[in-house]
């Protein structure tokens, strides 16, 4: 595909769309930040119990980091929106994605593109209010190294093409099976539990959490990032998380480029 | 309406059999998170692994129950949106049996089936003392949770009625009471107790019976008898979900699209 300036300008007015898109659910986006605050104050709950009954340190983190952990994860959640509904599999089971492949852009890209205009505006709504929420209550702790903001930036950024990765594998599932549902019970589970979104996957024996973290994209959304952010680790350990998110971007848009071209092939429209 | 959706659903065996699967592994990874936690920790909020396991096994029982009942009411925001509930209001049967019958989720059973296995499991691995008294207490509770959560549901899905796009607000305390009663209430800071525990009434789904069925004095210094109030809970979170139903009923005003 070739890429020129007509291109990107394309694909930038796709993400202005996306962006303009969400502009419009004011309300929703506003019970939706609500409600990943509710969780926000019952998961630190969780992890302060865990944190007064062992240790001052539990598996790493003190109680500002797992304070920290807690609530930016929950504005993680609307900014690589871990949940959502899985349009495009319908878009594949009533036929409509034809109109998708008659453009003249990839339809990976062009969602790709939509996505990140998505998420731009989730940044100054779902990602900031829980954040807000949890820093008027509870101590947070901010980055003691300036180097770091960077990195998250980096790797908040990455974390939402690993998830637009997965969300697509599992939306276009439906080329093969019309009903996506399996895999999108599976990818709610997978994306909770294997993630790090419950608690810290370092909660987990730390051959498990490794595995995960190397082996899966999961832990690439909310886990890393996270990990990142409240500064687990050295610089050096901070670079090997980017790395790792960086590999599993290349994966998964490379899944995605190839799973679109197989489905492209299989794809029978259902008359009607 | 509610056997014309079994048949259906049975219809499409790999599909049903998928849900299934699914709704179980929810279960699944409901009780996995306790185990996580043990895992760094010896005790939760005071008590341990034998005491948290009974309550998160009580909790998902309750919960997978009322899920199970009347789950898909959360679906109300969606009929009220599309119009669809006039549909529904102009037929000679009560709106809450057809939005429940409309799309009941025998998949759901799953987790529930687990959870009733993991409250008999953790009954043993807490060495209750199986007396009529227990086991009465024991059937008595998951009921009245469900009714807790049930009524939660349903007055949480009245929210529609007023706020077209309040999205997934209502799961905050569906969901959340999940997640709020599978820990004991005692790791809860005094302003989520107070709501959560008491307002809503969350503490009677699995905390204070587990207190008794091992017979714990309460942290807190709550009464022995709290242990037995669920089933009067359950009934005055049903009135006044029934209440909120009818006055939302009465306030729809079709979205006229």
């Amino acid at each position: 595909m070739a890429i020129g300036p007509r291109m990107i300008r394309a694909y930038l007015a796709l993400a202005a769309a996306g962006f303009r898109r969400y502009a419009t659910y004011r309300q929703a986006t506003f019970a939706a930040a609500a409600t990943n605050s509710v969780f926000g104050f019952l998961r630190c709950a969780v992890v302060f119990a865990v944190v007064d009954a062992g240790a001052r340190i539990v598996a790493g983190y003190d109680r500002a980091q797992l304070a920290t952990f807690v609530w930016v994860g929950q504005g993680l959640i609307g900014t690589v929106l871990i949940w959502a509904p899985p349009d495009f599999a319908d878009r594949i089971r009533s036929g409509d994605v034809v109109t998708d492949l008659l453009r003249p852009v990839d339809p990976v890209w062009h969602l790709l593109a939509i996505d990140l205009g998505r998420a731009a505006h989730s940044m100054a709504t779902r990602f900031v209010i829980p954040i807000a929420v949890g820093a008027l209550f509870f101590r947070l702790q901010t980055p003691r190294r300036p180097g770091t903001y960077v990195f998250f930036a980096l790797s908040l950024l990455m974390a939402t093409i690993v998830c637009f990765g997965c969300r697509f594998l599992v939306n276009a599932a439906a080329y093969w099976l019309l009903d996506a549902r399996g895999p999108h019970i599976g990818w709610t589970l997978a994306s909770g539990f294997l993630g790090g979104l419950y608690f810290p996957l370092w909660f987990f024996p730390d051959a498990a959490a490794a595995a995960l973290i190397v082996g899966t994209p999961f832990p690439s959304i909310i886990q890393l990032p996270l990990d990142v952010l409240v500064e687990r680790g050295s610089p050096a350990d901070q670079l090997v998380l980017l790395t790792i998110q960086a590999s599993w971007v290349v994966i998964m848009l490379a899944l995605c480029r190839f799973v679109q071209r197989r489905g492209e092939e299989k794809l029978v429209v259902q008359g009607g | 309406m509610v056997a014309a959706q079994l048949r259906s659903q049975a219809q499409y065996r790999t599909s049903f059999a998928i849900d299934v699967v699914g709704s179980v592994l929810f279960g699944v990874l409901d009780i996995a998170s306790v185990l996580v936690l043990f895992r760094v920790v010896p005790t939760l909020g005071g008590f341990g692994f034998a005491e948290v396991f009974l309550m998160a096994a009580l909790a998902v029982t309750a919960f997978a129950a009322a899920d199970l009942a009347v789950g898909n009411v959360e679906r109300l925001r969606v009929y009220v949106r599309s119009g669809l509930l006039d549909a529904v209001l102009v037929r000679p049967l009560g709106v809450l049996v057809q939005l429940t019958a409309l799309d009941i989720a025998p998949r759901r059973v799953g987790r529930l089936v687990f959870g009733i296995a993991m409250v008999v499991i953790a009954v043993g691995h807490a060495h209750v003392r199986l007396t009529p008294h227990s086991v009465a207490l024991l059937v008595i509770t998951p009921v009245a949770g469900a009714a807790i959560f049930g009524a939660v549901f349903v007055a949480t899905a009245t929210v529609a009625f007023w706020w077209i796009e309040s999205g997934e607000i209502a799961n905050g305390l569906t969901y959340g009471g999940l997640n709020f009663t599978q820990h004991p209430i005692t790791i809860y800071g005094e302003a989520l107790r107070r709501l959560f525990a008491y307002a809503v009434g969350f503490a009677f789904v699995a905390y204070y019976p587990t207190l008794r069925l091992l017979d714990r004095a309460d942290p807190l210094g709550g009464p022995v008898f709290l242990a037995y109030a669920g089933p009067l809970v359950a009934g005055v979170a049903t009135a006044v979900a029934a209440l909120l139903w009818r006055i939302g009923v009465r306030h729809y005003r079709s979205t006229g699209s």
